[in-house]
């Protein structure tokens, strides 16, 4: 029982003992893993635009 | 005043690389921003990249191949190389928007771009020396476009010997000098500030 939750927990929630997944778009290929990674890039970068950065008290202030 | 190279040196090194420029103890308010934060994570994710890079030449592909913890050493390896390239290039994307290149920081982009390029020519020599089926099919197909454009018989990705030297000598040097450069830069010249703010001592 423990075993097979620590096999579950520790499995890759992706197969990658398989052939990955491509998106075919005219003359471009691309693997959905690396569109998936290119995607959270895209998010982190925005994110970093828009989030409020934590200011610390001040000397100053 | 007895004048030698040392001391000459000295002065030398005291008038471009100042003290309170190289650690100073404030920055500008435009600073206070996530953006400002993926240069010095990429240097971090490089720190990282370096020390597990280390242990797994001292150990060699038996043990990253075979035992568990030169698996997770080379784990390690691995996705602290993917952050690096992801946060390098979140940096690059900030700067470019930022067009960082203002107010004589030329030479803080090109470093840096350059720092980039070589980045991603010891990732790909880092591939073709992982030592499996994988590095087997990425040198089998590099190779043709090597000797497409003709330096295939001087940069041989089927020679292991020759692309393990530029994955862990040649390229690593030419990354750690340009980042030192590059830091060194930042340091001297200020962070670029958002376009129009204008940086402290610029006020005209």
């Amino acid at each position: 029982m423990a075993a097979a939750t620590a096999t579950r927990v520790l499995t890759a929630p992706v197969d990658l003992d398989r052939p990955g997944h491509y998106v075919h778009w005219g003359v471009i290929q691309i693997s959905v893993a690396n569109l998936v990674v290119i995607g959270l890039m895209v998010v982190v970068f925005v994110a970093a635009l828009l989030l409020p950065f934590p200011r610390g008290k001040r000397d100053d202030e | 005043m007895t004048s030698s190279w040392t001391g000459a040196l000295r002065r030398y090194a005291l008038r471009k690389l100042p003290p309170e420029k190289l650690l100073p103890e404030s920055q500008p308010a435009y600073m206070a921003s996530w953006i400002y934060v993926f240069g010095v994570l990429t240097v971090a994710a490089l720190v990282v990249v370096l020390v597990s890079g280390g242990v797994l030449a001292l150990f060699g592909p038996a043990w990253w191949h075979v035992s568990s913890v030169g698996k997770y050493v080379n784990s390690v390896h691995l996705w602290s190389v993917e952050l690096f390239m992801a946060v390098m290039v979140i940096h690059l994307w900030g700067k470019f928007f930022m067009a960082a290149w203002r107010g004589r920081r030329a030479l803080t982009w090109m470093t840096g771009a350059v720092t980039f390029l070589a980045s991603i020519g010891t990732a790909f020599t880092g591939y073709v020396v992982q030592q499996n089926f994988d590095s087997q099919w990425i040198s089998g197909q590099a190779k043709d476009a090597l000797n497409a454009v003709g330096v295939g018989a001087w940069f041989n990705v089927l020679d292991f010997g020759q692309m393990l030297m530029w994955h862990i000598v040649l390229l690593p040097l030419v990354i750690g000098l340009l980042t030192v450069w590059h830091v060194l830069l930042v340091r001297m010249r200020g962070i670029v500030p958002p376009i129009g703010a204008t940086a402290p001592g610029d006020e005209r």
